[in-house]
């Protein structure tokens, strides 16, 4: 079996987890098909830190250079990696299901006429074949796929494979020149972000707040039990809907799907499709006053009461634990 | 203008999911059927651009014969016509169903196509940005804005990105838009849109002498249920004393803080 690609991402100087999760995974599947691993980075990042993917099992990374390729263009990028996969033709390629992994790789799938499986929660190889499983219906079903092409295509959805521990020895990296061909869509600005907004879908810890909050000033509760827990601020669409928070951070079937360690909802009744985007939540703790709301009975702990009560209450005992 | 609008008709995001007795596919008795809900932001962005361009709004759709249904719905708030696609002698992946409304599209000539960012049934994400690659237009996804120029060549979209940025995109047109929540609020048909949707062309195209001898890329071999999650334990007392119970117990017991 011929190698396996795949798509490393970073930001702020850093390698993104879940890059590292992908590149733990692909290695994993590496080592079973006895290949070796490599990875492909763009934004120019500095050699160093893409060296460092080597001690989770890449062997060399491919920096592609061209001005154009400076700022994301889909069409760009995926040219781009489409030359890589030509020339070294892998037979697999791996990416993060990213804002970034997503576009491109769909854009690069088409162009290369083969088989791309999205969002994938699991993976494995068998004599050269992947095997993968991705949610559908909004994680209601499980679709086992395979893919008929070359190179398999996939992205893998982030927060779900562990990071491996780091070892072996530093990648190496080279340069690698493409022409971008006529770039027709470019980012021409970007705004800042909201301080401190972690991505729902990599956020490891969530707090979410439902209708019942009432105001968006009912939020800055949500945002201090979050803050004391180290987490990210999610909402449910109900609460999105009333205008109390922005839709950036609605969890749900037509919102995020996030994976976190941990998923306090707070006045969130539990509806079908807020379940969607939380379900696989390692602990799920629901603060509801109605009993019969259907959240309890998926949640790992809950308290039945007046969210005006208990959050701030929960924030103050948190705020205590942890400066212990 | 001539606009494209990609649409899928997927089951109501209520329904409950049942699979079907090969585990191939659904059990799609009780299934109530509707638009793809993020199709809705594109059916109604191109209605918009009509208002203030003129021309017409072309809805494109891969499936079969009860999708006309969630057309329909799309020409009584204000489309003109219908293309669909009978997919009935295929059962196409992303790869082929991009394939498939490509070459649908062809023909029309697109100035600018809508769709939703992704299907609620499958969500693949996939499918408009392969049609742009068919076409060889550019695309942008997912869009919260959208403007076009004075002269029309150009459209102006804004993108949600990673840790809550937007990006400003400038893509010269005819081009491929991925429609996000938040870009519009889609309008209900009035009664007279329902009564004069009935009679707007609805034209069917076969999908294997469409797009002939192509297999899809992505096989699925099996469907099966997500594990179940069980109810675990209320958690005692007033407020104040239940709050920091809870909160030990996610320290001590769950391990998560």
């Amino acid at each position: 079996m011929a190698d396996i690609l795949i798509l490393a991402e970073h930001a702020n100087g850093k390698l993104k987890k879940y890059s590292l999760e992908l590149a733990g995974k692909a290695a994993e599947l590496a080592k079973v098909s006895g290949c070796d691993l490599f990875a492909v980075a763009f934004g120019s990042p500095a050699e160093s830190l893409v060296a460092e993917l080597g001690f989770y099992g890449v062997r060399k990374v491919f920096l592609p250079s061209h001005e154009a390729l400076s700022s994301y263009s889909g069409e760009a990028y995926a040219k781009a990696l489409c030359d890589l996969v030509s020339k070294k033709k892998p037979s697999v390629v791996l990416a993060t299901a990213s804002t970034m992994g997503k576009d491109l790789m769909a854009r690069a799938a088409m162009r290369l006429d083969t088989g791309l499986a999205s969002d994938c929660t699991a993976v494995s190889i068998d004599g050269g074949k992947l095997k993968l499983c991705r949610p559908i219906y909004a994680g209601k079903l499980l679709a086992q796929v395979e893919i008929d092409g070359l190179p398999q295509m996939a992205t893998l959805r982030p927060n779900v494979f562990p990071v491996p521990s780091p070892e072996s020895s530093a990648a190496e990296v080279e340069s690698f020149a493409t022409e971008p061909g006529i770039v027709a869509a470019r980012v021409t600005g970007t705004s800042d972000a909201e301080s401190g907004m972690v991505d729902l879908a990599e956020a490891d810890r969530i707090v979410s707040g439902g209708r019942a909050l009432g105001s968006a000033d009912g939020f800055s509760m949500i945002g201090e039990l979050a803050r004391a827990l180290g987490a990210s601020v999610g909402a449910s669409r109900a609460a999105v809907d009333a205008g109390f928070i922005s839709h950036d951070h609605q969890v749900g079937q037509t919102g995020k799907t996030v994976n976190p360690t941990l998923y306090v909802a707070c006045g969130i009744s539990g509806a079908i499709q807020h379940m969607a985007g939380m379900r696989t939540s390692k602990v799920i703790v629901a603060i509801n006053k109605d009993p019969e709301a259907p959240i309890f009975s998926k949640a790992d702990y809950g308290i039945v009461g007046d969210i005006f009560k208990v959050v701030p209450a929960m924030t103050n005992a948190a705020k205590k634990l942890l400066s212990e | 203008m001539k606009i494209g609008v990609l649409l899928k008709q997927v089951p109501d995001s209520e329904t409950r999911i049942k699979l079907g007795a090969d585990g191939a596919g659904i059990d799609e008795a009780e299934v109530k059927w509707v638009i793809n809900p993020y199709d809705e932001y594109a059916v109604e962005e191109a209605l918009r651009l009509k208002e203030k361009k003129g021309g017409e709004v072309v809805v494109v759709t891969a499936g079969p014969a009860r999708a006309v249904e969630a057309m329909r719905q799309a020409l009584a708030m204000g489309a003109d016509r219908g293309i669909r696609v009978e997919t009935g002698a295929v059962s196409p992946d992303a790869c082929f169903t991009a394939k498939l409304l490509a070459k649908a599209c062809e023909g029309e000539k697109f100035d600018v196509i809508f769709a939703g960012k992704q299907a609620i049934d499958d969500d693949c994400a996939q499918v408009h940005i392969g049609v742009a690659e068919c076409l060889c237009v550019p695309h942008v996804t997912p869009i919260e804005k959208f403007s076009i120029s004075d002269d029309g060549t150009k459209a102006v979209v804004t993108r949600p990105v990673a840790g809550g940025k937007k990006e400003t995109v400038e893509s010269m047109l005819p081009a491929v838009f991925g429609c996000e929540k938040g870009l519009n609020e889609p309008r209900y048909a009035s009664l007279p849109g329902i009564m004069k949707a009935r009679s707007k062309p609805v034209v069917e195209m076969k999908a294997e002498e469409l797009v002939v001898g192509f297999a899809p890329r992505v096989k699925p071999v099996l469907l099966t249920l997500p594990p179940e999650r069980s109810a675990g334990k209320i958690v005692q007392g007033e407020p104040e004393k239940a709050a920091e119970e809870l909160i030990r117990l996610l320290r001590e017991e769950a391990k998560v803080i």
